[in-house]
């Protein structure tokens, strides 16, 4: 590889793909997933020996990780933090709640799921959402940042999901006549009857 | 005079995992006001009674919080078990009983994580959080569920637990005990910690009465009101136990107060487990709540007492449901103490209350 190459291949490498700096807000969550996000960070689970740092500081941060469904108060807190990021930036839902709106989602004061006021990339789903779970979206993000940056590298424009606002989350169908899958709650709920 | 200057305080800060905002007005270092201002989480969920019936209602009533969540299922089948004159298998009451020692020591644990986190302790927020790791694993062998169990519904226990799995429970925490004196030991005698907690945020007996103080922050002021002893929700009449309180009122001695609770609930655990009887632990409540019939009953949380109120309309729904918890009458106490101190000690006063705001804004 000549001296060249390897000037190339260096700034192609980035220690932000190595390793991602993380915030971590609480919009109208129950805090169950939120303490399965700090649970992740601690020494069972522990992602911070993979370089995955917790920080408070939306300018230092590569994912956001968002717990919880939106309601009309903390929508422009999230919309503030996620426009305070620089990009490449994640945005990672954490939890059904964040994915659809979940167990809240007929509550009258919750709009929905995150993608109703940010960008959604990686989409956890779980109640509570399991830290394993939670690593492995993270890693998916990771994915993501890097793909992110080399269209920025290129320049490109980034890839950014669209938002969804009003739409429903898909229901994956197995085979025709299965029942519709329930979700959030009812899944619990349909969990349980079955048990 | 100097001029005062207003910070923000939240609701995205480092120190906090929940979303509460405070004004805090300063003259120089010293904080002159605290101005709190909620509902960022608020999600409504007491509405929901009109979508579920009241017996899946449980399932959302443990979502109010995911550290007590147990607690608030706990709350809410006890309620509408009052509602309808029902009273659950004895051997469902002791594993309930359990159940909540067992989530108060994980509450507590986490709390002093977060709090050795708050004054900067970092290794010894990671040394509590491993040990809380402990905890979820009974969790998780015994329910299926880390922090959201479904483990308590109206009628008793979901599923039974073995007298073998409970001689694991009990010598598990034999073990936990010895390690969990390590960390005590840290907290209650390190001087650093000392030095940030000692005679900061102080209040009195009687402030704490007339703000409405209640659970660890009312007992760290002398007052010893513990709803686990008194009257309806307790269980004062299955283990014996006394409140654990403390004099001094800063926030040491709230710290004091739940550093000793965690130890007085593996006695409690381990008392309830030798004296537990053999029998069913779940019955099926037919019918429905009758209209106009009103309950109420309150549960110890981790962080106080939770009141909970509900009133039928003859339909499977109820027609109202309300519960008010511990952080919601802490509030007003917590703002007092952050009068007249420094600004540096503010993360440390709002982490002693225990802030849980999911459940105070629902
Ligand atoms: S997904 Fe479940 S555990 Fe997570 S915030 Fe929502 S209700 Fe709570």
């Amino acid at each position: 590889m000549s001296v060249m190459d390897k000037i190339a291949s260096s700034k192609r490498e980035s220690f932000i793909t190595n390793s991602p700096w993380i915030i971590h807000y609480d919009a109208a969550s129950c805090n169950g997933c939120d303490i399965e996000v700090l649970a992740s960070l601690t020494p069972l689970f522990d992602v911070e020996r993979f370089g995955v740092v917790n920080t408070g500081n939306p300018r230092h941060a590569d994912i956001f990780l968002v717990t919880g469904s939106v309601n009309e108060q903390c929508k422009p807190v999230i919309e503030q933090i996620y426009n305070q990021m620089v990009e490449p930036k994640v945005v990672v839902a954490c939890g059904i709640c964040a994915c659809s709106g979940g167990v809240f989602k007929q509550c009258y004061n919750t709009m929905g799921g995150i993608d109703q006021v940010i960008p959604v990339d990686v989409y956890v789903p779980g109640c509570a959402v399991r830290p394993q779970a939670l690593i492995d979206g993270v890693v998916k993000a990771i994915g993501i940042l890097r793909a992110k940056r080399e269209a920025m590298l290129d320049g490109k424009p980034v890839p950014t999901p669209a938002l969804r606002v009003g739409a429903e989350l898909e229901v994956v169908r197995h085979s025709p006549d299965d029942e519709p899958a329930p979700t959030g709650a009812d899944a619990s709920d349909a969990a349980k009857e079955t048990k | 005079m100097a001029t005062k200057t207003v910070i923000p305080f939240g609701p995205q800060h480092p120190v906090l995992p929940e979303p509460v905002h405070l004004d805090l007005v300063l003259d120089d270092e010293t904080v002159v006001e605290a101005v709190p201002q909620i509902g960022f989480i608020h999600r409504g969920l007491e509405s929901l009674v009109d979508k579920r019936d009241y017996k899946r209602f449980v399932y959302v009533a443990e979502r109010i919080c995911g550290i007590c969540s147990f607690g608030h299922s706990l709350g809410y089948s006890e309620l509408v078990e009052s509602l309808m004159g029902f009273q659950a298998p004895e051997r469902a009451q002791y594993l309930r009983a359990i159940f909540h020692e067992l989530s108060r020591i994980h509450s507590h644990v986490l709390w002093l994580g977060l709090a050795a986190d708050a004054f900067g302790f970092e290794s010894l927020f990671m040394h509590s959080w491993r040990l809380r790791e402990r905890i979820l694993d009974v969790f998780e062998a015994c329910t299926g569920g880390r922090v959201i169990l479904n483990f308590c519904e109206p009628g008793g226990i979901v599923r039974d637990v073995e007298a073998t799995e409970l001689d694991g429970i009990v010598d598990m925490l034999a073990t936990w005990r010895g390690e969990y004196g390590q960390i005590a030991n840290t907290f209650l005698n390190d001087s650093s910690v000392r030095s940030r907690l000692c005679g900061v945020g102080h209040l009195s007996r009687e402030e704490v009465i007339e703000y409405g103080c209640v659970g660890p922050m009312a007992r760290a002021s002398g007052y010893a009101n513990d709803i686990r002893l008194a009257g309806i929700g307790g269980y004062g009449h299955l283990a014996e136990f006394a409140p654990v309180t403390s004099d001094e009122g800063d926030c040491y001695a709230r710290c004091k107060v739940r550093v000793e609770e965690v130890l007085q609930s593996v006695d409690i655990i381990t008392e309830l487990a030798g004296k537990i009887p053999e029998g069913p632990v779940f019955e099926d409540i037919k019918g429905k709540p009758a209209d106009g019939a009103e309950a109420i009953t309150r549960v110890e949380q981790p962080r106080g007492e939770a009141f909970y109120y509900a009133k039928g309309n003859g339909t499977m729904n109820l027609e109202r449901f309300r519960v008010r918890t511990p952080t919601t009458t802490n509030i007003p106490g917590m703002a007092m103490a952050l009068r007249g101190c420094d600004l540096a000690d503010v993360p440390n006063i709002i982490m002693t209350i225990d802030p849980c705001i999911s459940c105070t804004e629902r």
